[in-house]
């Protein structure tokens, strides 16, 4: 199995991109487990055909100690699982601690286990590297491979190489890599040529430019995958595209961050290009 | 006498300390350096001593949290507040009862909550989803079950990282019960450098929330509240004990002994008798601008420094009444504690004593030392500022930094209604000039020998090193340091908690204490101990599965 997360700045695309990737795995045959890991529990939404799922630290804190892998998961499109971990009201608690409580408590129940015969599993995962439980999902070998979804703006560019720092963090201790930079495309000047200098400074690769398309959108509102409300869009293709990529990847590096100075270089000389 | 031909060759204290730097690495070694001080004369200045400052990491430290001296030291001794810690249950456990502060309770109204320990028990779940509500059901819990007249709430470490707003908790419960105030203290153990900024975070709460409350006037004559007193090991008894005989009436104790309506009426009080400068001192400052009660420092550790501070009071009072009964009292009062000394003293005389306790008693224990005609070589504090070695004037030189700026300092202004001068401008300068010293403590320096050393947040291995070179013949610390020092053969007085004994202040307390020294310094039960490897070096075992 292999045990994938994905990072990126908030309003990225995180959770979009995510769930139609593992729509086109899933199409390919794959068997694949989604564990949302953000206090708003909406990163199984598309997969499921709604915001029915009710999340593992919700369960646990109803139920108590006595909680059952059916009770929180739940199967979404062409029978991906589907699991929530949730978390607390906005401004209250410590979101991260509940991360940490909810991917031990899959553990301990045995969601990872041969037995469930799983190919993949994949960790959404709010914005930022904040803190400590946000970067649970690459501690401890919880997951593998990271895949970082960017654009060419430059905050997103600089949470990408911030995330970094956290892999590194992790990569030196655990067993964590770098899968590569997802560019989620916003129409920005040179914006390919941009992500792949990037990627290529940073010691990864550009594993796939998403182009921007309306269909997402328009997939969006019916709560489905482009996969599943239009299998012929262009944009399903590029899921596809995508999701083979990640199948067929062999680069997984220690990445190595840049420093803001070069950074913002980087963003001056892709930018001036255009002008 | 045995082992005193070793004192004789006691290295000099530059030599100590440079023994002891030796060990650390360059960076360590300055910084410590500036912490440990050899008490000697400079040219026209008095050596400056660092103190108050991060404990470097890794460094074995004496020192207790910022939850301890907030919820430990300071609101603890109040028996009729219902204290209750936000947090996992070991905070409030580890803090139950440890301190031995006792208190009476005998009234036939009086309640004593002392002997609970109140706690939410935090859970995970508590920390995901926070734990206000939680700590709601509590309050609500304790209300029901005791109907205190106050409810007092410790924020422990993961309640200031996950952001519960205890204030407003408090705020809503206390609008909620109608007849119990409730309040809270933002004091998580990881706040400050030491448990010195719980002391502030406890006094600003105390003054904000407590005292005040109560106008109505208190009968008895020569009104005074006794500040940083404690009653650990019944010593606050003593005190009143001695200051009822003078006629002296004490409205509030901060905190040994308290209730809620001493801390409510202490702003009736005619002055303010600080006893530890360092955890109250912050109090003394707003009594005084808020209600215009000027304080004196007082020491009623040691017969002697008993004495002394009676007749500061009585001198303060001014009238030949209280002057000549306190002189009664004590004429009565310190001859069969001279007597007693007298018999101990050929037993302790010559002897030497180290302490490293707390932000006063290691100063004023030197005291019942030096009537026992014993030295005190080295002395420190592990939670003290630079005013308390040094003496209140270096507070203008007093160099502020993070992390005491991290801790509140609460702005008070003069009482519009309630703000009475307790002694003209004339009378407050008529004292000073016959020798009464107002808002003053000159340290624990002066009162050292040259030579000795002073050395602030002692660490285990400095601990250690030093009893290895000088060999002293008692050493006074805390439970953390008690049984490192009796393994190598010294025996040690805990001067937190008193071990068992006490009290040890006022007159009786000084006898408890002289026969209690006496009978440390004199048995030889540690020097005759031999520990295993001592006798037998090499140790062999074999696997049990073998």
């Amino acid at each position: 199995m292999r045990k994938i997360a994905i990072y990126g700045k908030g309003g990225i695309g995180k959770s979009t991109t995510t769930q139609n990737t593992v729509a086109g795995l899933a199409e390919m045959g794959k068997k694949i487990m989604v564990v949302g890991c953000d206090p708003k529990a909406d990163s199984t939404r598309l997969l499921l055909g709604g915001l029915a799922q009710k999340s593992v630290l919700d369960t646990l804190r109803e139920e108590g100690e006595d909680v059952e892998l059916e009770d929180i998961r739940r199967s979404g499109f062409m029978e991906t699982w589907c699991v929530e971990s949730g978390g607390p009201e906005p401004g209250v608690g410590c979101a991260g601690r509940g991360i940490i409580t909810s991917i031990n408590m899959l553990e301990s129940l045995g969601a990872y286990e041969e037995s469930e015969g799983l190919d993949y599993a994949f960790y959404d995962v709010l914005g930022d590297v904040v803190c400590g439980g946000f970067a649970m999902p690459i501690r401890d070998g919880k997951a593998q491979e990271i895949y970082i979804v960017c654009s060419g703006e430059m905050m997103a560019m600089y949470a990408a190489n911030n995330i970094c720092k956290g892999i590194r963090k992790y990569a030196e201790s655990g067993g964590v890599r770098l899968g590569g930079l997802i560019c989620n495309s916003r129409n920005v000047d040179n914006e390919s040529e941009m992500i792949q200098e990037l990627a290529k400074k940073i010691g990864t690769q550009m594993i796939y430019f998403v182009p921007r398309d309306n269909d997402v959108q328009r997939a969006e509102i019916n709560r489905q995958t482009v996969i599943e409300w239009n299998p012929e869009a262009p944009q399903a293709q590029h899921y596809r595209n995508l999701a083979k990529a990640i199948d067929e990847n062999q680069m997984f590096v220690i990445p190595n961050p840049l420093e803001i100075e070069e950074l913002e270089q980087l963003l001056l000389n892709y930018g001036l290009m255009a002008a | 006498m045995p082992a005193k031909n070793s004192k004789l060759a006691r290295p000099t204290p530059a030599r100590l300390k440079e023994e002891i730097l030796k060990k650390y690495p360059p960076k360590v070694a300055r910084k410590r350096a500036k912490q440990i001080l050899i008490n000697e004369a400079l040219e026209n200045d008095t050596p400056e001593i660092t103190a108050n400052v991060r404990t470097i990491p890794g460094i074995i430290t004496m020192r207790g949290c910022t939850y301890a001296g907030c919820k430990g030291v300071i609101m603890g001794p109040t028996r009729d507040i219902v204290n209750i810690t936000h947090g996992p249950i070991g905070c409030g456990f580890y803090s139950w009862l440890t301190r031995r502060n006792q208190t009476d309770a005998s009234a036939p109204d009086a309640h004593n909550y002392m002997t609970y320990c109140f706690s939410t028990d935090m859970q995970d779940k508590d920390i995901i989803f926070g734990g206000e509500k939680k700590l709601e059901q509590a309050i609500q819990e304790a209300y029901d079950l005791f109907h205190p007249k106050g409810i007092a709430i410790f924020a422990t470490c993961p309640v200031g990282l996950i952001g519960d707003d205890i204030h407003a908790v408090a705020a809503k419960m206390k609008r909620k019960l109608g007849d119990c105030n409730v309040f809270a203290f933002s004091c998580e153990g990881y706040k400050g450098v030491s448990q010195s900024a719980g002391h502030h975070i406890a006094n600003n709460q105390v003054f904000r929330h407590l005292v005040g409350q109560n106008d109505e006037p208190k009968p008895g004559e020569y009104k005074i509240s006794l500040l940083g007193e404690y009653n650990i090991g019944g010593d606050g008894f003593e005190i009143d004990r001695i200051l009822k005989k003078c006629g002296i009436t004490n409205i509030a104790t901060f905190s040994g002994n308290s209730s809620y309506d001493q801390f409510a009426s202490a702003h009736t009080a005619d002055l303010n008798a600080v006893m530890c400068h360092r955890s109250i001192n912050y109090v003394a400052d707003m009594l005084e601008i808020k209600f215009g009660i000027p304080w004196v420092k007082v020491n009623f550790i040691g017969a002697e420094a008993t004495s002394k501070s009676l007749r500061k009071i009585a001198q303060y009072f001014g009238e030949r009444k209280l002057i000549d009964r306190v002189e009664e009292v004590i004429a009565e009062e310190l001859p069969p504690v001279k007597a007693v000394a007298e018999e101990v003293r050929p037993r302790t005389e010559g002897k030497t004593a180290m302490l490293f306790v707390g932000g006063s008693r290691a100063h004023h224990y030197q005291e019942l030392f030096k009537e026992l005609g014993m030295q005190t070589i080295s002395a420190g504090y592990e939670f003290a500022h630079r005013d308390d070695y040094e003496g209140r004037h270096v507070l203008p030189n007093l160099q502020v930094d993070a992390d005491s700026r991290n801790i509140e300092e609460i702005e008070v202004h003069p009482d519009e209604s309630r703000h009475n001068p307790r002694k003209s401008e004339a009378e407050m300068t008529e004292l000073t000039e016959a020798g009464l010293k107002f808002k003053e403590y000159d340290g624990m320096i002066p009162d050292m020998n040259p030579g000795a050393m002073v050395i602030d947040d002692l660490n285990q291995y400095e601990a250690e090193k030093m009893v290895e070179m000088l060999k002293p013949d008692i050493f006074c610390a805390g439970i953390k340091e008690k049984f490192s020092i009796q393994k190598l053969g010294i025996p040690m007085k805990q001067l937190h908690s008193y071990d068992s004994g006490g009290p040890y202040a006022g007159f009786r307390g000084a006898v408890n204490f002289y026969h209690e020294i006496d009978r440390l310094v004199n048995s030889r039960v540690w020097g005759y101990m031999k520990a295993p490897w001592q006798e037998n070096p090499e140790l062999s075992a074999t696997y049990v599965w073998e």
